[in-house]
């Protein structure tokens, strides 16, 4: 897939999972947006995870520790055929398997998620019991830089290095703000870059809005032997829709019939230029 | 589940405590079985794992002293196709991951076997923090969890033969000290399916773990008195012996349940619901641990305080027959 049409499906993913939320009038607006970039480079051309190798064991895996940013993962495994992009007119609805964090209900999720702090333990295992077995594959985890404040990502990081797993990718959505405001104020979990080199990892900065650099960082996994890999992404919470941006307000609010007019109008402009160049 | 094992053991006689036949039987299993993986938090030694960990090193991981991460990581290697012993002190285990009890391994359904060890209060004197009363409550509210807590040596190597073979969660809560056989030699062993050790008409003891033994104890006391007992050893608490429980109920004047738990949403109170929600009402009487700051001593001595040796067992099941 060239770099027009990753950045293209990147504005589409916006506009559907605006579309996601507005429906359900539920969901998590800004998280989900400052994170789409990177799991469209992941899907499209990192990770190799189709559903006609899903239910083996021998493929890459990825799990999403920020549980919560759900619509921009149910949008891309729907884009990618695990599942009818209508069953998103479903979202958060009555009876639905589409709740509003991951579940192995859906196809294409293989942990449960939403509760902060576990997805680096799982992942942990999983690029374990790989490497007991002899695998290749490699096991990526998005997690939120407030989601770092949960200690159990330090326990997870402490046997991930002491066994030694380069088979393990910890991607950070580094935007910076979480529920409350800026992450710096409510309690701050920089530096991360000394903090998890410290805990013997290898880390890597990267623009996870620039899908060409994210491509590049992730083809570059394990950045050494022996060590798991952490990628710090600079991303912007609400990232595409001017109002939205860095904005923690749009952690979880659903725009109004106005905003969303806005908002689209703003994207399918953003549509345009992308298709211009 | 339906594998069954076969008692050899003959009754009363002392045995090995149930956390060394539970490191027994998982050194015969990962003879035949490379997936077979123990994840511990630093308690490779009160888990007497250590001759596990030496034959095979493999399949021994160890993530230090952090019980969510523990759980966590067996999770993973659940999902990675690992049968997955996560071994921790109970207390520990069930309490400080007990979220990722609940999300990584029962919501998700991954079939993690969580081993709480030196479990209720084999830990005796060093007091509540390493109690677990609380472990047949908190799990008992999960979705998906299988809860035993075996008897005696037969039920723990059955029950670990078992587990490994399960597609769901379970947690298995296993004694520290050496503890009497009470089964017969042709007893057998089923999860969800209580095992009726002596048969009796006047009261029926339902207990589970460690205080079997102290039931059957009670019901040869009784015996002398002419008070015909019944003894059920209800190992597993979820799925409950429903079947078994009701049995009880319609043949006997009254029932006594026992465990080594707080009285409070344990197996008293899973058996007194389903009682009444059946429409049987009978003389009945929860035993196990008040609600209070407990009582300072050994695993025995604890037994004692709170009426749940053969001695304090027997003396309630008369009063309760008399209905005093």
């Amino acid at each position: 897939m060239t770099t027009e049409e990753i950045k293209e499906k990147s504005i589409k993913y916006r506009i559907k999972i605006l579309a996601c939320i507005k429906q359900a009038n539920a969901g998590h607006t800004g998280g989900s947006l400052s994170c789409i970039d990177i799991l469209n480079v992941l899907y499209n051309r990192i990770l190799d995870v189709t559903p006609e190798n899903f239910d083996s064991r021998n493929r890459n895996h990825y799990i999403q520790s920020k549980g919560h940013s759900v619509e921009a993962l149910y949008v891309v495994l729907a884009d990618k055929g695990f599942f009818p992009e209508s069953d998103l007119n479903t979202y958060c609805r009555h009876g639905s398997h589409y709740v509003g964090h991951p579940t192995r209900q859906v196809k294409g999720i293989e942990h449960n998620t939403g509760a902060l702090g576990h997805g680096l333990s799982f992942c942990t295992g999983l690029a374990l019991g790989g490497k007991m077995d002899g695998r290749n594959d490699k096991v990526y985890t998005l997690l939120g830089d407030g989601e770092l404040a949960e200690g159990s990502n330090w326990e997870a990081l402490l046997s991930a290095a002491h066994y030694k797993l380069d088979n393990l990718i910890a991607i950070i959505d580094y935007n910076k703000l979480q529920i409350t405001g800026w992450t710096k104020d409510v309690c701050a979990t920089d530096p991360l870059e000394e903090k998890f080199s410290a805990f013997g990892c290898s880390v890597q900065h990267v623009d996870g809005h620039d899908v060409e650099a994210l491509t590049k960082v992730l083809q570059r996994v394990p950045f050494a032997r022996e060590q798991p890999s952490v990628i710090i992404a600079h991303t912007i919470k609400g990232k595409g829709v001017s109002f939205m941006e860095n904005n923690h307000a749009w952690h979880h609010h659903v725009p109004t019939d106005a905003e969303y007019a806005v908002a689209m109008q703003e994207l399918n402009q953003a549509l345009i230029e992308v298709r211009r160049c | 589940m339906k594998q069954k094992v076969t008692s050899i053991m003959n009754q009363l006689e002392l045995g090995k405590a149930n956390l060394t036949v539970f490191a027994d039987t998982l050194i015969d299993l990962a003879k035949t079985d490379k997936n077979i993986v123990v994840v511990t938090s630093d308690s490779r030694g009160s888990g007497k794992l250590t001759s596990f960990a030496e034959q095979f090193p493999d399949q021994m991981v160890d993530v230090g002293i952090a019980e969510q991460n523990l759980v966590g990581v067996a999770a993973g290697l659940a999902a990675a196709g690992k049968k997955v012993f996560a071994v921790s002190p109970a207390c520990f285990l069930t309490a400080r991951a007990f979220e990722q009890i609940k999300n990584d391994v029962c919501y998700s359904n991954h079939p993690v076997k969580l081993i709480g060890i030196s479990a209720g209060v084999s830990y005796g004197a060093l007091g509540s923090t390493h109690h677990s009363l609380h472990d047949f409550a908190a799990l008992r509210a999960l979705n998906n969890m299988s809860i035993i807590a075996p008897a005696d040596n037969f039920e723990t190597r059955a029950s670990i033969i078992c587990a490994a073979a399960m597609k769901t969660p379970v947690y298995i809560r296993l004694g520290k000290r050496a503890i009497e056989h009470v089964h017969e030699t042709d007893a057998v062993f089923e999860i969800g399916k209580a095992i009726t050790i002596c048969d009796g008409g006047d009261v029926a003891f339902i207990a589970t773990g460690e205080t079997v033994v102290q039931a059957l104890l009670a019901a040869q006391l009784l015996g002398r008195q002419g008070v015909s007992c019944r003894v059920v050893s209800m190992h597993t608490i979820k799925p409950l012996d429903i079947e078994a429980l009701v049995h009880a109920a319609r043949e006997c004047k009254a029932i006594m349940t026992v465990e080594e738990h707080l009285v409070h949403g344990g197996l008293g109170e899973a058996c007194a619901a389903h009682l009444l929600q059946a429409g049987i009402a009978l003389p009945c009487k929860i035993v196990g641990i008040r609600d209070e700051y407990t009582f300072t001593g050994t695993q025995l001595d604890i037994f004692k305080n709170y009426g749940m040796t053969a001695a304090g067992l027997a003396d309630a099941a008369v009063r309760l027959v008399k209905q005093e």
